[in-house]
């Protein structure tokens, strides 16, 4: 495994742990990149240790000391910090570290907007800009508001632990809003290729699955697995041989993973029999129709408009209008789905690639390219970038 | 461990209060006053007089310069700060805790700041 690789499929758990040890995230950034440092002189690509990222976590440990050591006078934390990087215990309540730091990061005396951002930094480690991209923000903003988060964990003592059971209901919904954003930026990477961070999309699971084990009572938390698990299940069929993107309609589904799809649905009919229905489960309800579905032509569109409409009640977001539209675009027409959009002020690209589709369905030709030249002026990753242009193209 | 400033804020009355009102709201912060300080978590307290009391002082030009005094408080807003208790907590949480004890945070507000620690030595 390369560095970058241990980097990206290691880090987060490093960090987690560090900041275990330390209770500061400053300090734990600052050791994980002095070890970074060292293993960018040492390794070399064609013999890199046997264990990379047991490697990173011992270097890291021991710089994490040098830098309390360097400090004249210690704090009596500061002491007990010293003892814990040194012993390297593992966790005294036998909880995941990145699942600690979940909670952390979505404490309630944080904003929500600064809860998923902040999680996407440490426990994803994607970068300030990749997470402005996710916002639709400045990057200066977005690095703003993470330091500004980093400093009240610091200034205000906000504490590193999965709260006691009787805590967890009301901790549950920024947890599961979090989870859900660190498996989209793996399913759909905010830049460069489309699957970039494919990883995060496994984290973003078994992250479902360890809140699942922890909160087994709360239908939502097994509707955010069943969704992930039955969205995750498509991977193989979602790139070419090129690596380029393939779309729903386009995807050879015998390369699904049918067993995934089939737990996915088995875990939603057992979640929704407790008759306690939320916005993760009628997204989950809406991917095992996808994912249950023979071909496109015979996806069952009369349902998933009818969820969609129901998760507008519960969540009347632009995502969620738009994704309605392309539904009730195959049941109604593109005529009726151009409709619902009118009224809907973004300068999201999916909005405006969905209003040219509808466009070009209608033979308004000239209307489909000025929206696809409007998609276009927004950010997003490389393939739908390259997705967009050749629709462009293709409309001549 | 840490120390947080518990800041009281609620509308004041328009009308004077019962007895009644006053004695519980006494007694409710007499019980506070007591469990707080039985932890070792309230380092003391106080109530302040009403914002109609309050003079806000001003040196113009700095250090040394003409001293301006304004009769009110320095912001004019329906919720004003009542009072105050210095706490100790373990983290935030504790403290959060704590806060939602004190009597103010069921009518009013309790803003919870954590104490900026200087070294000393």
């Amino acid at each position: 495994m390369s560095l970058a690789e241990t980097l990206r499929i290691e880090g987060g758990r490093i960090l987690a742990t560090l900041i275990r040890y330390t209770g500061d995230f400053h300090l734990a950034e600052d050791a994980l990149q002095d070890a970074t440092i060292v293993a960018l002189e040492r390794w070399s690509d064609d013999d890199p240790p046997p264990n990379p990222g047991g490697w990173l976590m011992t270097t890291a440990r021991n710089k994490a000391l040098d830098r309390l050591r360097r400090e004249g006078r210690r704090t009596a934390k500061e002491e007990e910090a010293m003892r814990l990087l040194h012993e390297a215990p593992p966790p005294p309540d036998g909880q995941d570290d990145r699942l600690r730091l979940l909670f952390t990061c979505c404490h309630p005396a944080i904003a929500p907007a600064s809860q998923v951002a902040l999680a996407l930094r440490t426990i994803c480690g994607l970068s300030t800009e990749e997470i402005a991209r996710v916002f639709l923000v400045k990057t200066p903003t977005m690095a703003q508001r993470i330091s500004r988060t980093k400093a009240k964990i610091a200034d205000a003592h906000i504490p590193y632990r999965v709260p006691a059971d009787y805590e967890l209901p009301e901790r549950l919904v920024p947890v599961l809003v979090t989870v859900y954003s660190v498996f989209t930026a793996g399913h759909h990477a905010p830049t460069g290729n489309f699957d970039a961070r494919v990883d995060l999309a496994s984290e973003g699971v078994r992250l479902s699955r360890l809140l699942a084990d922890l909160m087994p009572d709360e239908p939502e938390c097994w509707g955010l697995l069943s969704l992930t698990l039955a969205t995750d299940a498509r991977r193989g069929a979602r790139v070419d041989a090129a690596g380029d993107m393939v779309l729903l309609a386009d995807q050879d589904r015998s390369r699904w993973d049918h067993d995934a799809i089939a737990e996915a649905a088995a875990i939603l009919d057992e979640s929704q029999g407790r008759r306690s229905p939320g916005p993760f489960q009628v997204q989950a309800a809406i991917a095992c129709l996808h994912g249950l579905a023979p071909s496109y032509g015979e996806t069952d569109w009369e349902e998933i408009t009818e969820l969609y409409r129901v998760l507008e009640g519960m969540q009347p977001t632009t995502v969620v209008r738009v994704n309605r539209a392309v539904a009730e675009a195959e049941v109604r027409g593109p005529e009726e789905a151009l409709a619902l959009l009118d009224d809907v002020d973004s300068e999201w690209h999916y909005l405006w690639a969905a209003r040219s589709d509808f466009q070009r369905r209608m033979g308004r030709t000239g209307d489909a390219r000025e929206s696809l030249r409007r998609a276009l002026a927004g950010e997003m990753n490389d393939s739908d970038r390259a997705l967009l242009e050749e629709r462009l193209a293709q409309l001549g | 461990m840490p120390r947080y400033a518990a800041l009281i804020y609620s509308e004041e009355a328009t009308e004077q209060p019962s007895e009644e009102e006053i004695g519980q709201v006494m007694a409710d912060y007499v019980e506070f006053g007591e469990k707080s300080r039985e932890a070792g978590v309230n380092l003391g307290g106080e109530a302040l007089h009403d914002t109609n009391t309050a003079t806000t002082v001003r040196v113009e030009g700095g250090k040394g310069g003409e001293i301006i005094t304004t009769d009110g408080p320095f912001a004019e807003t329906k919720e004003a700060l009542g009072g105050f208790y210095l706490l100790q907590a373990s983290d935030l949480d504790d403290a959060i805790k704590w806060a939602s004890q004190i009597p103010g945070a069921w009518h009013g507000r309790v803003e919870v700041r954590p104490i900026m620690e200087f070294d000393t030595e």
